[in-house]
């Protein structure tokens, strides 16, 4: 039982399953993104190889850091995203579901951000805070969507919280992407996704030409090298919760896997082409498009979701 | 909060070349903003003062990599204003075609950053793209990319050829519908648009006061343009308007330069109908420059360039001055930065497209172990040299 929980926390589909895919799914990022901009791209294996390059580099602490902080946040936020995937995969691949599930996974993709901030107000310099109090808004803007979004396949499922009966009842009457309800939320739950990811248009936090990558801004070697491995198994994590709460999960048998593979691909090329024709919104447009348009609507969702429609 | 210092430069990835720019920030609002140039200093004034005036037209086409065409233009200006010399009429339709392509390829240049500064990498890489076949047209017209070596005292280095002016048709062609399609999306792009209209605002009372030049002083409502208004070259002999946009911000600065870029793009068609008409020679030899003084301007991409150069009869100039139309440009930071959010600052810190390694032409010395300033140095030279004078001569 012990040996199935860590094989589960750290080979599939936890920590191993997560990072390789996410790396992968990196590439393709970066490869389409550069289809977009006329360039060529990087080879396959050129995340893989970022990686193991970085953890091949020196470590740099920076004299004002607070040291502890400094190494713990990105160590943390790793440990934070093998959990949830561990969490949504085994929902995913298994069926299977502990309790709390939303919750639990509401508050961890939470305590990620968090880790983000902490990172990078631990660093003393002046770009990281800036990006770090970024961070702390866009947190603040984007959270709400985010909840209430989730209320959707809460109350669709018969106010279930566990994701192997949100599954379950999708997998008996049909996606709640099918519905008015679920199609908003599903929507709302995209740009959700691409602010907490920090894509653009919401890459204000480490805006490259602004404050030099912000939080990350003094990272180096292995810690970056973490850092950067954060932000691509949040390219499984976020689509495959999306895929889990509105459109019934994967089915593993004959055509099935080839649609679980489309869904995937399809979220994570919507991702991509919205990151790539958009330029970077200031931080207070952020916070008004979220409070002003896309939290009341995803309201409008769960009303209709209390419908019934 | 406390005010914090947030310092831009002298390495940040805004900026392409090294300089300082110190913002006091409130939170994210920007109170203050303080700059600091010399960085890029090369003392090109002083070489030119060592070399003849055929070599320093060459070195002032490497003040810039982007004004290769504008430096050289103004400086030759300068020259053939000491002896009032006549130019070819074919040259110059030459250099007008040769400046209005620059112009473009400029503008797109700064097009590509401007989306690079705003976080849309897609318009800087396809921006770029379409500046290719400017390049192109570059090296049919001269056989280089950036540095073209096409000014001469009296006209230009190198003719272009009727086979050469259909190949240039040729890309003139692919260059105007990709232009139209670069306007169209600056112009009409809702997230562009709301991301720069309003944002570091440069009132009209402004630009005049700190004497903005071209882009940055048209967008702001200052109808000023050395082209039309003191014509050199062809530019009195070709059809062309002056973009004048009333409001100031970032979003007119970009559209004031899309729109010079399609202007360009018909002044580069008559010259080339011109070219295939008008025969004669491209360069009026001139053997010696007298004494005298002699003053070049030009309309840069970027503003109005100005040269100063002053001959004693030999064959190299006693000296050199360039203005640099950032080095005007570049104050009106004060204006227009103060009061808005840092995002916003940034980008209106690139509008006005500056061009450090232009506007350098001074340089700061300070001694780190004393403290000394320039001044003091030179005062204690000259000290030192008047008691070693005094110690031989012995007075």
């Amino acid at each position: 039982m012990i040996a199935w929980i860590l094989f589960h926390l750290f080979v599939f589909p936890g920590m191993l399953f997560t990072g390789i895919l996410g790396l992968l799914i990196g590439w393709f990022d970066r490869k389409l993104s550069a289809r977009f901009q006329f360039r060529k791209g990087p080879p396959l294996f050129q995340n893989f190889n970022d990686f193991f390059k970085l953890l091949g580099k020196e470590t740099i602490i920076v004299k004002e850091a607070v040291k502890s902080v400094f190494i713990i946040a990105p160590l943390a936020a790793f440990a934070v995203l093998t959990l949830i995937s561990t969490i949504i995969g085994l929902a995913l691949f298994y069926q299977r579901g502990f309790g709390g599930d939303i919750i639990v996974v509401m508050y961890l993709t939470m305590t990620f951000s968090v880790m983000v901030i902490l990172g990078g107000s631990a660093t003393g310099n002046v770009f990281s805070s800036i990006g770090a109090g970024r961070e702390m808004k866009l947190l603040l803007a984007d959270e709400l969507a985010f909840i209430i979004i989730l209320l959707v396949p809460i109350i669709k499922s018969g106010y279930q919280i566990r994701f192997d009966q949100i599954i379950a009842v999708q997998q008996a009457s049909g996606p709640f992407i099918g519905s008015a309800s679920g199609i908003i939320a599903f929507i709302i739950g995209m740009l959700c996704i691409q602010a907490k990811m920090t894509l653009a248009p919401f890459h204000i936090p480490e805006a490259e030409t602004e404050i030099v990558e912000g939080p990350f801004m003094e990272y180096s070697g292995p810690l970056l090298a973490f850092w950067k491995l954060n932000h691509y198994m949040m390219y499984v994590i976020f689509p495959f919760l999306l895929i889990l709460l509105f459109w019934g999960g994967f089915q593993f048998q004959g055509i099935g896997i080839l649609w679980a593979v489309l869904k995937y691909v399809l979220i994570v090329t919507v991702m991509i082409i919205i990151k790539n024709t958009n330029p970077r919104i200031r931080i207070d447009t952020a916070l008004n498009f979220f409070w002003r348009y896309a939290s009341p609507v995803a309201f409008i969702g769960v009303i209709l979701a209390v419908l019934g429609v | 909060m406390k005010a914090n210092k947030i310092p831009i430069g002298p390495f940040h990835p805004l900026l392409e070349e090294a300089e300082y720019f110190e913002l006091t920030v409130d939170g994210e609002t920007v109170v203050d903003i303080d700059m600091e140039i010399g960085w890029m200093h090369r003392g090109h004034e002083y070489i030119s003062e060592m070399k003849t005036f055929t070599q320093s037209i060459y070195l002032v086409e490497r003040i810039c990599g982007i004004c290769s065409t504008s430096h050289p233009l103004a400086c030759v200006h300068a020259i053939e204003d000491i002896d009032n010399i006549e130019i070819p009429l074919r040259a110059r339709y030459i250099r007008t075609l040769v400046g209005e392509l620059e112009r473009i390829h400029s503008h797109l240049l700064w097009i590509g950053l401007a989306g690079h500064f705003i976080g849309y990498d897609t318009l800087w890489m396809w921006a770029w793209k379409y500046r290719e076949p400017v390049l192109e047209m570059f090296e049919i017209i001269s056989g280089n990319r950036n540095h073209y070596g096409m000014m001469r005292v009296g006209g230009v280095a190198k003719d272009v050829d009727p086979e050469k002016i259909t190949e240039l048709y040729k890309h003139l062609d692919m260059i105007d519908k990709k232009m139209v399609m670069v306007a169209k999306v600056v112009r009409d792009d809702p997230v562009l648009k709301s991301r720069l209209k309003g944002v570091g605002v440069l009132t009209h009372e402004a630009a005049v006061a700190y004497c903005a030049v071209g882009p940055t002083s048209r967008a702001s409502g200052v109808p000023w343009d050395v082209r039309r208004d003191e014509p050199t070259d062809a530019y009195d002999l070709v059809d062309f308007e002056v973009i004048v946009l009333p409001n100031g911000d970032v979003y007119d600065k970009a559209v004031v330069r899309v729109l010079e870029i399609i202007e360009s793009g018909k002044i580069i068609r008559q010259c080339l109908e011109k070219l295939k008409t008008v025969q004669g020679p491209i360069i009026n030899n001139v053997k010696e420059i007298s004494p005298g003084e002699g003053i070049g301007r030009y309309e840069a991409p970027r503003g109005e360039v100005f040269h100063y150069i002053r001959s004693d009869g030999t064959n190299r100039p006693i000296r050199h001055k360039v203005r640099a139309p950032s080095y005007v440009n570049i104050p009106t930071f004060t204006a227009s930065c103060k009061g808005i959010p840092i995002a916003d600052a940034l980008i209106t810190l690139a509008s006005v497209d500056p061009c450090y390694c232009c506007t350098e032409r001074s340089i700061k010395i300070i001694d780190q172990k004393h403290g000394h300033q320039q001044i003091d140095l030179l005062k204690s030279s000259r000290e030192k040299t008047e008691r070693i004078r005094r110690e031989i001569h012995g007075n």
